[in-house]
């Protein structure tokens, strides 16, 4: 059998047993409606307060300003559908970047059908926006700037801190998809001066199909999904109660030790790059080299196509990405790889690797070991090297 | 990815029933066979036919259910330049192409094969209807089995290093087996209808994909007859094809066909019948498949597009990459730009493009 090394943590990440552990019982004996006036349905009623109250104690939010969904895109796509039509009267100016999730830029792209403005704050070639660039967008009739806490493909951190005050000082709401964000760096909501921030438990070692938004008491916001009094009536349906408890424990265990955590990743990191750049010429690192995820390893290799990466690694055990795990099968080229000025064939060949605590330096001298043949071997078969 | 010692294949699938039992086929010969398919343009608003979102699922399903890896692979920039643009541009010229075959040459076992070498894979393979041999240190492209799903014609271009790593497990099927096999190893597809026109024009309307694509804006010109008399005024050249009757929107009181695309002068030619009728053309762009190259002139059945019946023809030299045909008996609606393919027996010696 082949050995199995998992460096695709930014798409999904292994499920804690703890966490699952943790689940069980709601699947099993526990099988009660949270809506129920009897000891099974108050025993998921109970189970779900838990999960709230972990998740709020981790951003440092208030009990009833967490809410449970689907997942991190539909977290997005309420965040910025939500406050839009709650708050038209006001103004139509939203203020995004061109880095974001494709949950946020295709919730804006819809949003502009229904006469929305949006703007898209470019990113510095580091992956990075400028806060210049924001205050210069900031109009009389902007009513939300939502900002990605981490970018999903090649990591970087953006100045959340100096966007909330900019937000606050304005009076502006300020959304941020913190999705890759949670577990990595700490978040305090209220320091942090955000407004909405939107999470998923599958990123941090939890279930599939299970997030949050967080929202501040006071954001004027539509309701999601109507229906029953579910999450305050915002978002109706009977919960997801294994989901949501298992979130409840895994974003406990992922915001803690988060120091220690980031510490031994950005070694590996860092050791790995470094190794990367030495080992395979024509190599270049994608986004800010520390402004960056703990976990993040994102790197172009010239002249060759991510995928047929991809596809080498797999046969060797190593399962890695290009871009997103949504662009992957698409090959059309990262919209965040263009946007921090890369030309269409680098782009192309852009390989992430996405660590976790579980990854090890064995596991990273195996991947130094097969990749620089793989590059090699692609590279003497490209069309775009024999014209170099 | 497992690897193993078995041969690796790269199989071409586009969630029909052909290329799905295709797979099944090479499964049972014993290669190690990893599916994948192209995404090759963008269908708007079509959740049908290939390359569509039902295309890429209804594949997966197959390989899933076979067991086998699968994969999508986009090369839409590839096929954009080698089989769209081209497919524009001849029609722009008064030609009229056939992309299938210029897409068997660039993308099927171009594009798709390098890719396959590049991850040392051994061999491409499709759900075409063909059959490749060695006999002594050539390989031969022979008719299918089933004469009425032959699809050697458009695949004339291969080349010998291209031939030498293809497989075409259907090759020695009638249709009517393969939708049996389909059947009995459970396949959903097996029903599915067969695939009749250009992948990437909706509703076969050629036309207005091209007025949409286009770079150059369409003219109206004027139809005349042999002697250059105006008998009309025609909406764009690229809306007319040699030997067409219908459509011309004028009435002549006698049955008139296109007879020239005078792309030049952007007029449309009409004539009798009789005018269709050729027996002598030429031919460039060629590719020789049972022969290296043509030496002396042969006798042979040729096909003019790809459901035409094969004629008996002479075949001369003339230079390098340009041979002369001449028909036994003429030949109507010759059309510059189509593939002519010659064959001995069930041999295809060699094609190219009529001129």
């Amino acid at each position: 059998m082949n050995r199995i090394i998992y460096l695709d943590n930014a798409a999904t990440t292994r499920l804690n047993p703890k966490v699952l552990d943790s689940m069980l019982p709601y699947l099993k004996e526990s099988y009660g409606n949270p809506s129920s006036i009897h000891f099974l349905g108050r025993e998921n009623k109970k189970a779900i307060d838990k999960a709230r109250e972990q998740v709020a104690k981790s951003l440092n939010a208030q009990f009833n300003e967490i809410f449970f969904t689907g997942g991190g895109s539909e977290s997005d796509n309420w965040a910025i559908k939500g406050v839009a039509f709650a708050n038209e009267s006001k103004g139509k100016h939203i203020i995004t970047t061109n880095i974001e999730h494709h949950a946020v830029l295709h919730t804006c792209k819809y949003l502009e059908k229904y006469g929305f403005e949006i703007t898209y704050l470019p990113v510095k070639s580091n992956g990075i926006i400028d806060i210049e660039d924001l205050k210069k967008a900031i109009r009389e009739d902007t009513i939300l700037i939502s900002v990605m806490f981490a970018n999903n493909e090649i990591g970087t951190i953006q100045p959340i801190k100096e966007i909330g005050e900019i937000a606050r000082e304005k009076g502006i709401y300020f959304h941020t998809d913190a999705v890759q964000a949670i577990g990595h760096i700490p978040i305090d909501v209220k320091e942090l001066n955000i407004d909405l921030l939107s999470l998923s438990a599958h990123k941090f070692n939890g279930p599939k199909g299970v997030g949050v938004l967080y929202i501040k008491s006071g954001v004027n916001i539509l309701s999601m999904i109507h229906g029953g009094g579910q999450e305050r009536g915002k978002r109706a349906g009977t919960e997801n109660v294994a989901g949501i408890v298992g979130l409840g424990e895994a974003i406990e265990i992922a915001t803690k030790d988060i120091e220690k955590k980031s510490k031994y990743l950005i070694t590996l990191r860092d050791r790995t790059i470094k190794e990367l750049i030495n080992r395979i010429p024509d190599t270049i690192l994608n986004g800010d080299p520390k402004k960056r995820l703990p976990g993040n390893i994102n790197v172009c290799f010239k002249y060759i196509e991510g995928e047929s990466i991809l596809l080498m690694l797999d046969m060797k055990g190593l399962a890695a990405s290009s871009g997103s795990a949504c662009t992957s099968g698409s090959l059309k080229p990262s919209h965040v790889l263009l946007a921090i000025g890369l030309p269409h064939e680098i782009a192309h060949g852009s390989l992430r690797l996405t660590l976790s605590e579980e990854t090890t330096d064995k596991d990273m001298e195996y991947l130094l070991e097969v990749l620089p043949p793989i590059v090699e071997n692609l590279r003497k078969m490209s069309p775009l090297i024999k014209n170099k | 990815m497992i690897t193993g010692s078995k041969k690796k294949v790269l199989l071409g699938m586009s969630g029909g029933v052909d290329s799905s039992v295709a797979a099944f086929l090479l499964q049972k010969e014993g290669y190690d066979v990893i599916g994948v398919t192209m995404k090759l343009h963008k269908d708007s608003n079509n959740d049908e036919g290939c390359c569509s979102i039902n295309a890429v699922e209804d594949a997966r399903r197959v390989a899933n259910k076979l067991g086998i890896q699968f994969h999508v692979f986009n090369m839409e920039e590839e096929f954009k330049k080698y089989v769209i643009d081209y497919f524009i541009k001849e029609y722009e010229a008064g030609r009229t192409p056939n992309p299938c075959i210029a897409c068997n040459r660039y993308i099927k076992f171009g594009a798709l094969l390098d890719k396959a070498k590049s991850l040392g894979i051994d061999y491409v393979a499709t759900g075409h209807y063909a059959i490749i041999e060695k006999s002594n240190d050539r390989y031969i492209l022979k008719m299918a089995k089933d004469d009425t799903k032959d699809q050697s014609y458009v695949l004339y271009n291969l080349t010998q290093e291209q031939l030498s790593k293809t497989l075409f497990p259907l090759g020695k099927y009638k249709k009517k087996e393969i939708r049996e096999i389909a059947k009995k190893i459970g396949l959903q597809v097996a029903s599915k209808p067969d695939s009749q026109e250009i992948c990437f024009v909706e509703d076969n309307d050629h036309f207005n994909f091209i007025n949409q694509n286009s770079t150059k804006p369409i003219t109206k010109g004027e139809i005349v007859d042999i002697k250059g008399n105006v008998l009309g005024y025609h909406e764009g050249i690229t809306k007319y094809t040699i030997g067409q009757r219908k459509g011309l929107g004028i009435s002549l009181g006698k049955p008139m066909f296109v007879v020239d695309i005078d792309a030049e002068n952007n007029r449309i030619v009409l004539g009798s019948n009789e005018d269709l009728l050729i027996k002598e053309l030429d031919v460039t762009d060629i590719n020789w498949i049972s022969i290296n190259k043509l030496e002396n002139k042969i006798k042979v059945k040729a096909k003019i597009r790809y459901k035409a019946k094969e004629e008996t023809a002479t075949v001369t030299p003339i230079d390098n990459n340009r041979i002369k045909v001449i028909f036994d008996t003429p030949q109507r609606a010759v059309t510059p730009g189509q593939s002519i393919v010659f064959y001995q027996n069930d041999n295809v010696v060699g094609g190219g493009i009529i001129s």
